[in-house]
Parts: C-alpha cells; structure tokens; sequence
C-alpha cells in the first residue's frame, strides 16, 4: 500500500464552526482503486472532510495533495476536474428537471441533452442502474434517484468517487447491488472514499478504513482484521451498553388501532396509502420499516392528526374513533408524537426549552387557565424533562436550536415520555444523533412500554427496528404488510418487503446479509 | 474585500431592539445627505422635518393624532406578520371602515342620540372585518394568496368609496363638491385636549395597545400566533390550526383598522371625502416592522412615523418639497431595518480576499 | 369599414394596455424562476415610468429615456438584491418596502414634470406588411417597445428552456442547496435574475409613460405591479401563459373603459374596480388546483439562501 503514491492525501485539515471544531488536525490517505471507509459517529467530522475534498467547503488551514502534488479545490468544479465526484447524502437533485437535465447541472461542460441522453443510457445499462432520462425527479424512488447522482458521477470517468452514507436510503437487496458496483469501479481503479457510521457494511466491503471522532482522527486499521466490537469501540470512544431488554409486555389490551385506511395523494410528490391496518397492544413496541418516500410521512400525518381524515373510525385511540380529530384534541386521548424532523417540526428552534415544552404539554400538564399560560409550571415541567433526560444545555431559557441533536431529540422523546401517554408515536427516532444519545432514547422506549404504553415505532433504520421492536411491519409504495414477531423476522426478507415484493424463501435466502 | 455572514448560535436579543434605532439613525443621516443635496442647509431641513413640527403643544397633540391609527393599525398587522399572514391591504380595510362608520354617520344625520358614535365603531369594526374576511376565506378555501387579494382589495375600496361621495352620499348642499355631509356632533368623537384635534379614539388606541401586549405575551393565543409565524411545521403538531389563524389574523387586523377609519372620520375629518387616508393603511406596515410586531415598539414607532407625516407637511410648506419626500423617508426606515436586522442571527466578517485562499 | 375601423381600434387599445404587465411580469417570472419573490414591481414600474419621461423630455431622446427606465429600475432591483441576498432580509419584506419607496420616489422626482407633455413613441411600420388590412395595423405598426416586449417574452422562454444558463436559474430556483452543492453560483444567478426583472419592470412603467398615456402623474401604475405578480401565478411561471393573461387583463381593461364610453349606466369607479375584481377571480380560479400551482412553483421561492454549511 505503501509503494505508491497516494491518489489523495490531506494534511493536517482543520475546520471551525461557530462553537464547534469539525476537523481537528485531519490527515487522511486515500490509494488508487481501494475502497477506504471514513467510519464515525454522526457529529464526528466526516461529512465535513468530504465537503472540503468536494470544494463544498473550505478549510481555514492544512492541505491536500492530489497524486503527490499540492491541490487547490475551491469550488465542486475545480474538485470535479481533478477527478472527484461526489454522491451526497441528501441528494443534490432538482425536483421539478428530468433526469436528463439533473445530470448536465452536474457536468461542467455543456453538453447536447440528446447526446447527453445516449450517454445517459449507456451508462446506466454498463453498470447495472437501470435509469429512465426523460423522467421528472419528483416521480423517482430514492433509489433512482440515487442511481441518477451515481450515474453523474460516473458520466465524469472519476478517479475518486465520494460516497457519503449510501446505503441509509436503500433496501438491504439493493445496497447489495450497489456494493457490487462499487466493487467493478474499485477494480477498474477508481478509489472509493464511503462514509457510513454502519460497521458491518464497512466490513464487508472496504479495504482500508480511517476512524474519526470527535473532529479527529482516532484509528486507522483494515475493517476486515477487526472485529465489530473493536470498530464500535473506537468510533464512539467508550463502551456501549446494548439496551436491556425485557421480555415483551404486550397485554392484550389494544391501545392503537388502524383500520382499513386509504388516503389518495393529493398530488405528484406524496405516496397514496392504501387500505393500511395496524393493531399496536398496550406494552409492546411496533416497529415500522421502510424506505423513505414510501408513505411513511402520509401515515405519520394521519396518525398524528396533523392530517385529519373524514373518517372518525380509521383510527381509534385506547377505544377512542380519532380519525377527524386535530392533532391537539388526540393528546386528550393520551396520545404523544415524537416527529421525524426535530427542527420546526417536534421544536420551534427560536423558541425556549419552556415555550417547546408547552408546545406539546401544555394540555396534559394544564399549563393554560382560562386562555392565560401558566410559564412558571412550564419552566418546572421544562427543567424535570432536562433533569431526568440528562439534556446537556445552558438552561431551559436556551432555545431548542442551540442544542445539539441528540440533546433536542433527548429533550423532545423526554417531553413526550414524561406526558405518561398511553400511546406514543415515534418516527426516526435516533435519526443524526450521536451513540449516546441514541442508546439513552432507544432505553426510554423500551421503559415506557414496559409501563404498559402501547409504542409504534417508524424507522428507516432496519437495524433500529430489529434492535428494539416486539413486532416487525414493513411499509412500501402505501401498503403495510402485516406485522410479525421479531423473532420471525430477517434482514433479507424485510429488505424484500421493503422493495415492495412478497417474501419467496430462495430470493430471501439468496440475499440474506 | 469580501463580505461573510456567520450564522449566531442564537439570535440576539440586545440587536433585536438596537437595529431599530440604528435604521432611524441611518435614515437621519441619508436624510441630511438628500437635503444637502437638494440644495438645503441639511440641519435645518431636519430640523424643519423632525423638531418644527412637535415644537408646541398642539404640534404634539397633532403627532398623537396621527400616531393613533398607525398604532391601531399596526397592532392587528403584528398579529397577523407573527402569523405569516401577510395582510398588506389595511389601507382597504381601513377606507371600508370609514364607510360604513359613515354611513351609520350619514343615515342618522340630525339625530342627537349617544348610540351613533358606538354604532359607528361597530360599523367600522364590520366593515374592515368584512374586507379581512374576503383575503381570509379566499386564502383557506382556495389558497389564493392574500398579499395580492388584499392588495387589490384596497383598489376596490378606494374606488367605492370614491363612488359614494361622488354619488348618493354627496352633500345636497355641497355645491356638488364630492363631499359627505359634516357629521353631527353625536357622530363626532369627544375631544381630550380643548382646542386641539386630540380625541377620545387616541386614548381607546391606547388600551387596545396594552390589551393586545397582554394577548401576545401573556396567552396561549398569543403563543399560537408565535408558533404558527416560526415554525408551521410545529404549530400544525401542536395542534394549533393554521387556517383558524389566517382567520383571526385578517379579522383582528381588519377589525382594527376598520376602527381606525371610524376614527378619521370621526375624529380630524369629519365627513366623508373622496380619500380618507394618507396612506395610514401602508404606513402602519412599517410601523409594525420597526416596533418589532410589539406593541410597546409599535407605540414608539408610530410616534416615530407620525413624525414623518408631520415632517412631510411642514416640509412642504417651509421648504416648498413635495410631499412623496414622507414616503422616501419612510420607505428607507424599513429598508435600513431590514438591512441591519441580519446582524441578529449573523455576525459581518469582512475578509480580504488573501484570507481566502489557503496556500 | 367602420367597423373593422373600431375592432382593430380596439384590438390596438387592448394590446397597448396590455404592454406594461407583460414586460413586468415576463421580467417578475424570471426573477421568481430563480426563487426570488420580489414585490416591489409597483415601486420599480413607477420609478421606471418617472425615469423615461423625466429623461426623454430633458433630453429629447425617447430611446435614452427608455435606457434610463430601466436602468432606474434595475438600480432599485438591485437595492432589493443587495437586501435579501447579500443581507438575507425577508423578501415580501422588502417588497413592500421597494415598493413604497418608488411610490415616494417617484413622486418626489416627477413633481415638476406633472402636466408636462411628451411625444408618444413613433409607431414603426414594418414595410410592406403593415398594408395587409386589418392585420397590418394589428401586428406591424406599433412602437418599439410594443415589439420589444413580445420579442422580449420570446428570449425568456428561450432562454429558461433551450439554454444552458435557463437551466441553471431554474435549478437554483428549486434547490437551492442543491445547485450550491453542485457549485452553481446561487446567489449570482439570483442577482442577474432579480435585476432582469427590475429593467423589465423599467420598461413596463417607461412605456405607461411615454406610449400608452402618453404623460407622467403621480402613482400612475395604479396597481398594474401587483396585477402582474399575479398574473405570474396566473400563468402557472409559463412565459407564453403569461403573454396570453397579459392580453386577458389588457382586454379587461379596455372593455372597462369601452362600457363608460358607450354609456352603460353604472358609475365610472365602479367599472374601475374591474380590473382588481377579475385579477382576485384569476388568483383564486388558478390557486384552486393546488397539485398544480406545486407542480409548477418553484420550489425555492421566497426562501431565504445562506450557505452555512
């Protein structure tokens, strides 16, 4: 590995934001044609390192050299010059341009559409990513739309091509199928730099990887000499305890339930649900899983209330039809959300800790009089939730912006487990927090469905999902399958269901991880 | 040199209120520049703008005269702008106010009672209510925008009431002037100062002021309308329905200046004219903005823009400038509050180009 | 032949009429194709009308005072630019604001040129084809600027779907995080596009001022700004949708002014109110389907862009 020069080497990079130092002091090798994982937590550094690489963003000192000689990236363009391409974590896609026109927004040169087409097409049926050029991006699936960033990139012929967590939008069948491209590029002897925090991913299919925390380098190492256990270690710096775990304390009492619910799309860019039924029990975790864009938002909303039917007995509450019911009057009922969106959705950013919590509480907590609020028992509900959710902040006047990720969604799981409901809707919960934080949250969970509160759980994180829930259901293109007991369910067969096919026992053996 | 906007962890709270009188400040010494260049001695023109006018008691009065439907104005559109309902037509709202407090004024002509005075309020009350209503029914129905409906709901306004006192509300014994009669004492409001044109919807004003501070801070109506404006995202998980408060913001703002209407004509006018307002309906948009959609701030800026007003006519008179100079100063105002209030969530860093690059 | 004579009479009303909203709202399209919602159309038109009559009377020139107008208005589209997309301000914000301000403005430089008269704009005949009857007068005898705004509606559509640079604005004006991640200039593209429909906008109140009136008088848009940021709407961000509302509301106008003329028995200020009446009905009849108006909005408009990360 030694004998050559490095395609990409970055030297001492540092980078700071208001209040946080990103990258301390990052040095990073990357040779020709391997597969290098930049492994760590969310918050440790990694996307903004390949920010810099990509010219996205640039570094208030240290320096890259590209094939041994110092480089200067100050713009996408000038990185995709070199060689680099990158394929971002939310997609730089334009919604309302066809594919075709999404890829020439991305080349430097401009080309002929048509011939740009051809291109399109050729390259796409090359590698395997089946792709339609005249399409509209807001018709696409997330893998397609995927496959379009990725076809982009491989338009430019790249040396490096940047993957920054691929794999969290896909099934497990089709990160498969992606994998094996990376593998062909590898071969062929672009250098793959693929990000991801997911260990077994990283062990299967990268040959070097360098391990941030923190905004620093911790560990360099070969994934495939180390163990799981080992690679967990040095990207969050401390032992985790998995979430103890009990035995499933579902009653036989149903708390939540869905019954034949079907809700047209009101237009192009929402997912219609059709004919979805759910019996989640007092005591039991129900876990969703899911690509993104496949209803989970449409089934949120009329959970929720955000998004009342007309409909009072599409869903019933601990016996209670709420179908028409607004997302306030549902919280009478005993009902909690914890949104996906932490940021102007669970919490008004510019607002306080005490304004947040009576976003939500001030019903069960009887925090209004007569129309007039009561903001000494909100700061007191407040300050309870920071102190038993250990919310790290400067005070609960601090606004829920200034926290850091995990510390808000600590804050808003906290607001919302400390109303006791009887019933609690989850999406995402551990979405962009750090191990910590997670694993404090995912124990909340387990907690209050150990006292009898009956939890549904939405998740795009399929590890997540067989982690804590007591019931597996998958969601795809608005349907819902039906749920099964965790311990019947596997990874290959959910990613199946995930794709939208039924479960066949060879295909789910083939493609089992 | 390059500017660089860094993002502050938290907005601040001293610049929220400093950028205010700093825009003032800046508009006093783009003020000077102007006058200095149209050929006048720039301190005395600002002080023939900003200091003649309120130099005797009654010029104060006359400020608090004009401050009082800008104020009253401005407190129903904070409502609404907190709510992102962008309510720009109170101007419209305000003209069908004074319509309908007028004719209540003008079918009642000769009678004496103490119920016409009241009754006109209601009407006017209505009558702007009614003018909100039109943006806020069309905006949760049909999702038509109600920058525009109300906007154009002004012309409307302006041209009925244009129609009116051109038509069956002239004065018989007007010589065909397009003018209303004069209204009779019962439809004319009490005078707080003898001697001077300060009037009893002054001091109302002033309690909708502090009933409205109560609401805004105080109640969960008031944290809802917070809500809604910064987060919409969260107002609709709270529970808290958007379309309720499109309504509220357009009734309570065209309530309001529908009141403020009654006020003009009932107050410093008199009778109906053709035009019943200076542009008091625009004004107050600025009002609203420089008293940071607070209604202690909107208190102080509608002093502040009053003074424009004031200005514009003394300046008009003394230095022969025309009048559309009150609308320069007061379109600056807001432009410089605007350009200055990205210091509360930014931080300026100018760079040299040199610190750019990193070789 | 009279009555030919009045249809194409009233055909040249209705396209004149209809000559300052298509100007500013071809040039307001391509300010909100790129995500800029700039209502400060009435205060550019109204600087932009005052700009080209002051500068043609003082001049002489009608071409210098149309360069002027524009230029005039660019400058306050600038103003507006440099606030919300170097200073991040609240774009209706500063809309009103802008337009305020060049109701102010205007007043205060058009004060001595009220009363004033001025030549219309020569009408220029195309040879030859301006003799077809009925047609020729139609379609080649008009002024400049009448020619220049249908050529003008043309370059747009051009430019936003056959051009590289078209592309690039429309991407920026619905993702604006994604046309930065890429590497286009974001906020360049927007200040190009905010200062097209400033002159655009320029030329419209140029027009009113030194065609269609021909005159300057204080707040003489009377709302044709705000009826062409709904005939944006109207024309779901289409530039040839947008040529068809503009002759819709210039026809509008005119039938207004046709029915005084022909002595109906309502008052004149009540035919006035049809213009503002028709553009409520147009907002809500196309604001109705919203699956549409989504599909078609750009989806970054209004929407503040500062790239922090």
């Amino acid at each position: 590995m030694t004998e050559t020069v490095p395609l990409l080497s970055m030297r001492a990079i540092c980078k700071r934001f208001p209040g946080v130092l990103a990258n301390s002091n990052v040095n990073l090798d990357v040779m020709h044609g391997s597969i290098h994982a930049l492994l760590g937590e969310n918050g440790a550094g990694k996307s903004t390192l390949v920010k810099i690489i990509y010219g996205v963003l640039h570094p208030d000192s240290g320096e890259m050299r590209w094939q041994g000689s110092p480089a200067r990236v100050s713009s996408p363009s000038d990185a995709r010059k070199l060689g680099v391409g990158m394929v971002f974590q939310h997609f730089s896609l334009f919604e309302a341009l066809t594919v075709t026109e999404n890829i020439a927004l991305g080349l430097d040169a401009a080309p002929d559409l048509q011939a740009l087409r051809t291109r399109i097409v050729q390259v796409a049926e090359d590698y395997g990513l089946p792709l339609d050029p005249d399409r509209h991006v807001y018709t696409l699936s997330v893998g397609e739309r995927q496959r379009i960033e990725i076809v982009r990139c491989l338009l430019q012929k790249p040396s490096l091509l940047i993957m920054d967590e691929p794999t969290s939008v896909l099934t497990p069948q089709e990160a498969e199928k992606l994998f094996a491209t990376l593998r062909r590029l590898a071969g062929e002897g672009c250098a793959v730099l693929y990000i991801s925090h997911k260990l077994y991913e990283i062990q299967a299919l990268c040959d070097t990887a360098t391990i941030m925390r923190g905004g620093e380098v911790v560990a360099a190492c070969d994934p495939r000499n180390e163990s799981a256990h080992s690679l967990a270690e040095l990207m969050i710096g401390e032992e985790l305890k998995p979430p103890v775990r009990r035995e499933s304390a579902a009653g036989d009492t149903v708390r939540l339930s869905v019954r034949g619910l079907n809700k047209p799309s009101l237009d192009q860019f929402g997912v219609s649900l059709h004919d979805v039924s759910l019996d989640v029990m007092a005591g039991e975790i129900v876990g969703i899983a899911g690509v993104a864009g496949n209803g989970q938002s449409e089934l949120l909303d009329v959970l929720s209330g955000e998004v009342p039917q007309a409909e009072a007995d599409t869903v019933v509450v601990c016996g209670t039809p709420c179908g028409h019911m607004s997302a306030g009057e549902r919280r009478s009922l005993s009902m909690a959300y914890v949104p996906e969106e932490r940021l102007g959705h669970g919490a008004v950013p510019d607002m306080s800790l005490i304004d947040n919590l009576l976003l939500s509480g001030y019903r069960t907590h009887k925090l209004v009089r007569n129309g007039v609020v009561d903001y000494d028992g909100a700061r007191t509900q407040a300050r309870k939730v920071v102190d038993s959710f250990d919310v790290r902040t400067p005070g609960v006047e601090a606004n829920a912006g200034s926290l850091s990720g995990g510390n808000l969604q600590k804050f808003i799981v906290g607001r919302e487990v400390c109303q006791t409901p009887q019933v609690l809707i989850v999406a995402q919960p551990t979405w962009g927090v750090d191990a910590g934080a997670a694993a404090a949250i995912h124990q909340a969970l387990i907690d209050l469905a150990g006292t009898g509160t009956a939890v549904l759980m939405i998740s795009q994180d399929l590890d997540e999902i067989l982690a804590i829930s007591d019931r597996v259901a998958v969601i795809s293109a608005g349907r819902l399958s039906s749920p099964r007991p965790r311990a019947e369910a596997n990874a290959g067969e959910l990613g199946l269901l995930m794709a939208g096919k039924r479960a066949e026992p060879a295909a789910a053996h083939e493609h089992a991880s | 040199m390059l500017l660089r906007l860094e993002s502050r962890r938290a907005p601040s709270v001293l610049l929220t209120w400093l950028t205010p009188v700093m825009a003032i400040a800046a508009t006093l010494v783009t003020g000077a520049i102007i006058f200095a260049a149209m050929g006048h001695a720039p301190g005395q023109a600002l002080y023939t703008f900003f200091i003649l006018p309120i130099n005797s008691g009654y010029g104060f009065t006359e400020l608090l005269v004009k401050a009082t439907p800008l104020a009253l104005i401005a407190l129903g559109l904070a409502i609404g702008f907190r709510s992102s309902v962008w309510n720009i037509g109170a101007e419209g709202q305000l003209t069908l106010g004074a319509v309908f407090g007028g004719g209540v004024a003008i079918f009642t002509h000769g009678s004496e009672s103490i119920f016409i005075l009241p009754l006109m309020m209601l009407a006017g009350v209505v009558g702007g209510m009614l003018w909100g209503a039109i943006p806020a029914y069309l905006k949760t129905r049909f999702n038509a925008n109600e920058i525009l409906v109300s906007l154009m709901l002004t012309y409307v306004a302006t041209l009925a009431l244009s129609a009116l006192v051109h038509g069956p509300w002239k004065d018989p014994g007007g010589y065909n002037f397009p003018e209303s009669v004069l209204f009779g004492d019962a439809a004319l409001l009490p005078i707080l100062v003898e001697g001077t044109r300060l009037h009893l919807g002054s001091l109302i004003a002033l309690l909708l002021l502090v009933a409205g501070w109560f609401v805004l801070a105080r109640t969960l109506l008031g944290f809802q309308v917070r809500v809604v404006g910064m987060a919409p995202m969260a107002a609709s998980y709270a529970g808290f329905q958007q379309k309720r408060m499109v309504w509220i913001a357009l009734l309570v703002s065209g309530a309001l200046a529908g009141l403020a209407g009654v006020f003009e004509i009932a107050g410093p006018i008199g009778q109906l004219l053709p035009v019943v307002s200076p542009g008091y309906g625009f004004t107050a948009i600025i009002v609203a903005f420089l008293g940071r959609l607070h209604p202690l701030g909107i208190l102080i800026a509608a002093l502040i823009l009053a003074l424009s007003y004031l200005g514009g006519e003394t300046a008009q008179i003394e230095m022969r400038l025309p009048q559309g100079i009150t609308g320069v100063f007061q379109g600056m105002i807001l432009f410089y509050l605007l350009a200055s209030d990205v210091l509360i969530r930014y931080r300026l860093r100018l760079l040299a180009p040199a610190a750019e690059s990193r070789s | 032949m009279s009555d030919i004579g009045i249809f194409v009479s009233v055909v040249l009303t209705v396209i004149s009429a209809a000559t300052p909203l298509l100007f500013a709202a071809t040039g307001e399209l391509v300010a909100e194709k790129s995500g800029v919602l700039n209502l400060g159309v009435e205060g550019m038109m109204l600087v932009g009308a005052v700009t080209g009559f002051a500068v043609t009377t003082v001049s002489g020139s009608a071409t210098l005072g149309i360069v002027c107008a524009a230029l005039a208005a660019g400058g306050m589209a600038l103003l507006f630019g440099f606030i919300t997309l170097t200073l991040l301000a609240n774009q209706v914000a500063t809309g009103l604001a802008l337009t305020l301000f060049g109701v102010g403005l205007s007043s205060v430089v058009g004060q001595s040129f009220v009363g004033t008269p001025v030549d219309a704009l020569p009408k220029l005949a195309v040879p030859g084809l301006a003799a077809i009857p009925v047609l020729g007068p139609i379609l080649f005898e008009h002024d400049a600027l009448i020619y220049l705004s249908v050529i003008m509606v043309a370059a747009v559509a051009w430019f936003l779907y056959r051009t590289r640079a078209g592309l690039v604005l429309r991407a920026v004006g619905d993702s604006h995080e994604a046309a930065h991640a890429i590497g286009h200039p974001v906020i360049r593209v927007r200040y190009l596009a905010v200062l097209f429909g400033g002159a655009m906008a320029g030329l419209g109140g140029a027009f009113l001022s030194l065609s269609y009136t021909p005159m300057w008088g204080e707040n003489m848009t009377a709302g044709r700004g705000w009826i062409a940021l709904a005939l944006v709407v109207f024309a779901t961000w289409r530039p040839a949708r947008v040529l068809l509302g503009a002759y819709l509301f210039g026809g509008v106008t005119i039938l207004q002014l046709h029915a005084q003329g022909v002595g109906i028995e309502i008052p004149s200020q009540v035919l006035s109110m049809l213009p503002y009446l028709v553009t409520i009905l147009v907002l809500v009849l196309i604001s109705r389907d919203q699956a549409k108006v989504r599909l078609n909005a750009p989806a970054c408009i209004g929407k503040v862009f500062h790239p922090s990360t």
